[in-house]
């Protein structure tokens, strides 16, 4: 693999024109890729998810160089009906759609020629994957005061030409003081067998609030990797909702500091897996100043061979007195084949906290579904009356009612 | 000076150390130490094959580094594996021909040898540095055939007790602390009930590091044959040095069909100063393999020493409807440091396992919870319970939690709990106005915290336990 690599990583510099600077970057990130890999489960991180191991055995020849000169067609029933939304679209990797026709053009701006960042204190090597191999960088501002109308949508689709291709994706939103922004990020997959690295970059300045959607709903064979890098200050709100049902491999990493007094994030999350699925959410909530608050639900339906897996660790700083962190995650197994494994971890520095986590997997409850049939239910109907009521309990921690509906609509929860 | 260390002793009152003329193996790990060790204790060929096999395979291990509390490398060729009072080396026949001084020694601990002086009745195995030096109840035990000897006598005794079930819980192959005790291993108690002997005493084996520059070693060996019931306690004490002492323990538990094994632990090696100089490194491996079904293994521990403490007190549940628990009371101060919890695997139908963890920590110190719940596609129906609460006191401490939970089975429920919080000021406030200075409410409102897993423990032990909770938490308040 690694001359793959190599070969692409030099046909991709040569194919793009990019700054002398980035160029400079990105060879420093490509060797850093170089040296570790692919995360395998030696990484405590990585523990319950051997990416190298899933990718060698799901995608073969995977390439990382993406031919993006060409335009591709946007397949337009793929959109979300029934809500008015801004739209930024991404067909196989390459940008074909920007829109923001509901919102006052001075007050958002996006960018697309930035400087890398360099990256030095982490040691995720998929970060440096996607740093090397990304083409375009994308910067959403959120100005001052301004609440966008209407939704944005991120629309990661790949349609039939894409296969065992990696595709590297990398959007930086700044929310400025008091602004605010719901974001969708919908994917919709034709392709087979590709690796899809996503890294974003979430700045919340004073009294902002996001809004944070994961989508990510049809069935197909990709490998997935989300990375999200959220930096709240005083009095910021970060809600994220993830739907992790529909590729093959998913895992959505969150790190969400709390750098402001009175900042708060929520994490909620949905899995419904079955075949052979094997997703995962890793959190990791950094309380670093006093009064700031997190919250956790992630709820799981396994079926056939599928595989779910939540780590979510909590930390406190020492400074961090009067904080306030809760973590809860359960799942239902409905086969014999299904896993679930969870590492709720807290890490406190600090003596004056609020810290709980729990967690819990099990089958149905026999009784209640014997309690459905008693009053007329099938066995069927009756079950999945049940699993629509656990699932639900997330989904209505959503608090933009819009975008609940269009939830459930997705879950098909609507009664 | 001396004053100095007077003071010191007020602290941690095990800290004295006894003169007495030392036999000791050459520094450093090699062949011809394992060689020394295994012709010192007179083993067989068979025993000293099974350590080099050891040996060889630690060549290939590497020392784990993914704990919370990291501490500077091990010189292991700087280390005596074996140190003997000189006055063991020709076995007393009786107790009574012990070296006074010896004697003295346990008498200072609290464990008085001579069995006249026995009112609790309860049979004592003590082991000083590398060697078993008396066992109490012998012959009272012997009636109802109940072995219980040092590991080097039942090796040469029992033979094929030892070779059966030695490594069949801890194999050869496991980790690198487990694979070096494999190969150095000294002394330890060794226990055997016979099928449907319900043991008639509480045993105990009562460990003390003594000589300076040495690591214990220690092997320990409890097999509860079918529709037996043993309850096991183990003390251990340490003297104060300025240097850090490992002691890298194996013990391993099999129950057979429908038995039971209590085993108790009251932890108390010398956990280094205030300043967080010198103290016992302890990186035990404790395993119980409940082999048969309905059996049943139950772990106590309080941990209230050690600079290091480093252990996971399994069960693998083996044998269908087979039970593990676990209670666990972790105490650090100072600047101790602990990474501790269990594991419980289930392999049998209809196990049930279940876990009551309580850290506390103070001053310095750093407390981990580390627990792993792996429940097979197999173990159709188990159950696990989890509950670990931990209690801070002050802003410099730390605690974590880190559970890993693993379920590959629809039928099984897992339930885990855990929350952190502080003492109230409310309660202390209550405490106070009734009269208790700010240590005593303390005290009681930890000892209030802990009572759960201080019930477990039998009451000799509960009271001393009780105590020690409230000596380690000195000078933590205010």
């Amino acid at each position: 693999m690694i001359d793959q690599l190599k070969i692409d990583f030099e046909k991709l510099l040569e194919k793009s024109n990019f700054s002398k600077k980035n160029i400079e970057i990105k060879r420093k990130n490509f060797e850093n890729f170089i040296e570790k890999g692919f995360p395998n489960r030696r990484e405590e991180n990585w523990k319950f998810s051997d990416l190298n191991q899933i990718i060698s055995k799901n995608i073969k020849n995977l390439s990382f160089y993406n031919d993006l000169s060409k335009p591709n067609k946007i397949d337009q029933s793929i959109f979300i009906h029934g809500l008015e939304h801004n739209k930024l679209v991404f067909v196989n990797g390459r940008i074909e759609k920007i829109e923001f026709d509901y919102e006052e053009k001075n007050k958002i701006e996006l960018l697309d020629d930035l400087v890398l960042e360099k990256f030095n204190n982490t040691s995720n090597s998929l970060l440096f994957l996607n740093n090397a191999f990304v083409s375009k960088y994308f910067k959403l501002i959120v100005k001052k005061n301004y609440s966008l109308k209407k939704p944005l949508v991120i629309y990661n689709i790949t349609n039939e030409d894409l296969v065992s291709k990696s595709i590297n994706l990398k959007v930086d939103i700044l929310l400025e003081e008091n602004s605010s922004l719901k974001l969708i990020e919908f994917s919709n997959d034709k392709s087979i067998t590709n690796f899809i690295n996503i890294n974003y970059k979430f700045d919340l300045q004073k009294n902002s609030i996001l809004k944070n959607y994961k989508i990510d709903n049809n069935s197909n064979s990709n490998v997935k990797y989300s990375f999200s890098n959220i930096n709240q200050n005083s009095n910021s709100v970060s809600e994220t909702f993830l739907l992790s049902s529909g590729s093959k491999f998913v895992k959505n990493e969150i790190n969400c500091n709390l750098n402001g007094k009175y900042a708060s994030a929520f994490v909620n999350g949905v899995f419904i897996l079955d075949e052979t699925k094997h997703h995962e959410i890793k959190t990791n909530i950094n309380h670093l100043i006093e009064n700031t608050k997190s919250y956790q639900l992630i709820k799981g339906v396994l079926e056939d061979t599928s595989k779910a897996v939540y780590q979510g660790k909590i930390f406190v700083d020492s400074k961090a007195q009067k904080t306030d962190g809760y973590q809860l995650s359960k799942a239902i197994l409905l086969n014999d084949n299904t896993e679930f494994n969870a590492k709720p971890e807290l890490e406190i520095y600090a003596d004056d906290v609020k810290c709980s986590h729990g967690s819990a997997s099990g089958s149905l409850n026999e009784d209640s579904i014997f309690y459905l049939m008693s009053r007329g239910l099938n066995y069927q109907e009756a079950k999945k009356l049940l699993i629509n009521g656990f699932l639900l309990d997330v989904v209505e921690k959503i608090t933009d009612s819009e975008i609940k509906n269009l939830v459930k609509n997705i879950m098909s929860l609507k009664q | 000076m001396r004053e100095k260390q007077i003071d010191k002793l007020k602290d941690y009152k095990y800290g004295f150390t006894t003169d007495i003329e030392n036999i000791r193996a050459p520094k450093g790990l090699n062949k011809e130490v394992i060689k020394f060790i295994s012709q010192a204790k007179k083993e067989p060929k068979w025993m000293l094959d099974w350590r080099m096999k050891a040996f060889e395979r630690l060549k290939n291990l590497k020392e784990p580094n993914w704990q919370k509390p990291k501490y500077p490398k091990i010189d292991y060729q700087d280390i005596y594996y074996y140190s003997a009072p000189k006055s063991a080396s020709e076995k007393p026949k009786s107790i009574d021909e012990l070296d006074p001084k010896l004697l003295e020694t346990y008498k200072k601990l609290g464990i008085p040898l001579q069995e006249q002086q026995r009112l609790n009745g309860i049979a004592v195995d003590a082991v000083f540095d590398s060697v078993s030096v008396a066992t109490t109840f012998k012959e009272k035990l012997n009636e109802v055939g109940v072995i219980f000897c040092s590991i080097s006598e039942a090796i040469q005794k029992h033979p094929e007790l030892v070779k059966k079930y030695l490594g069949s819980v801890i194999p050869l192959t496991d980790h690198y602390f487990a694979t070096l005790n494999s190969a150095v291993f000294t002394d330890g108690s060794f226990v055997y009930i016979p099928p449907g002997v319900k043991c008639p005493m509480e045993l105990s084996t009562y460990f003390r590091i003594n000589a300076s520059q040495t690591g214990q070693f220690e092997r320990t060996l409890i097999i509860a044959d079918k529709e037996s019931y043993v309850s096991y306690l183990e003390g251990c004490t340490a003297p104060m040095r300025d240097e850090n002492q490992l002691h890298a323990a194996n013990v391993e538990l099999v129950a057979l069909d429908n038995a039971e094994i209590k085993y108790s632990t009251v932890q108390n090696w010398y956990p280094g100063d205030e300043n967080g100089k010198g103290g016992i490194y302890n990186f035990v491996t404790k395993r119980g393999l409940c082999k048969g079904i309905n059996s049943k293994i139950s772990w106590t521990q309080v941990e209230t020493g050690s600079a290091i403490t480093w252990k996971y007190p399994s069960c693998v549940l083996q044998g269908d409807n087979s039970i593990g628990e676990f209670y666990s009371i972790a105490i650090t101060n100072n600047h101790q440091k602990a990474d501790t919890g269990t594991k419980m695997i289930h392999l049998g139908k209809n196990t049930k396992s279940k876990i009551i963890s309580k850290g506390i920590s103070a001053g310095f110190s750093d407390m981990t919870y580390r627990g792993l719940v792996d429940i097979s596609s197999k173990a159709k129906n188990s159950r696990n319970y989890t509950q670990c609460d931990s209690l801070l006191m002050g802003n410099k401490c730390g605690a974590h939690t880190v559970p890993y939970i693993k379920n590959k089975n629809p039928d099984s429920n897992i339930a885990h709990e855990a929350t952190t919080s502080k003492i109230s000021e409310e309660q202390l406030h209550y405490c106070q106005q009734r009269g208790l200075n700010p240590e005593e409410a303390v005290g009681l409102i930890v000892n209030g915290f802990c009572k759960e897993v201080l019930q477990q423990l039998p009451m000799e032990f509960a009271v001393e336990a009780q105590k020690l909770v409230g000596i380690s938490l000195e000078g933590s308040v205010g």
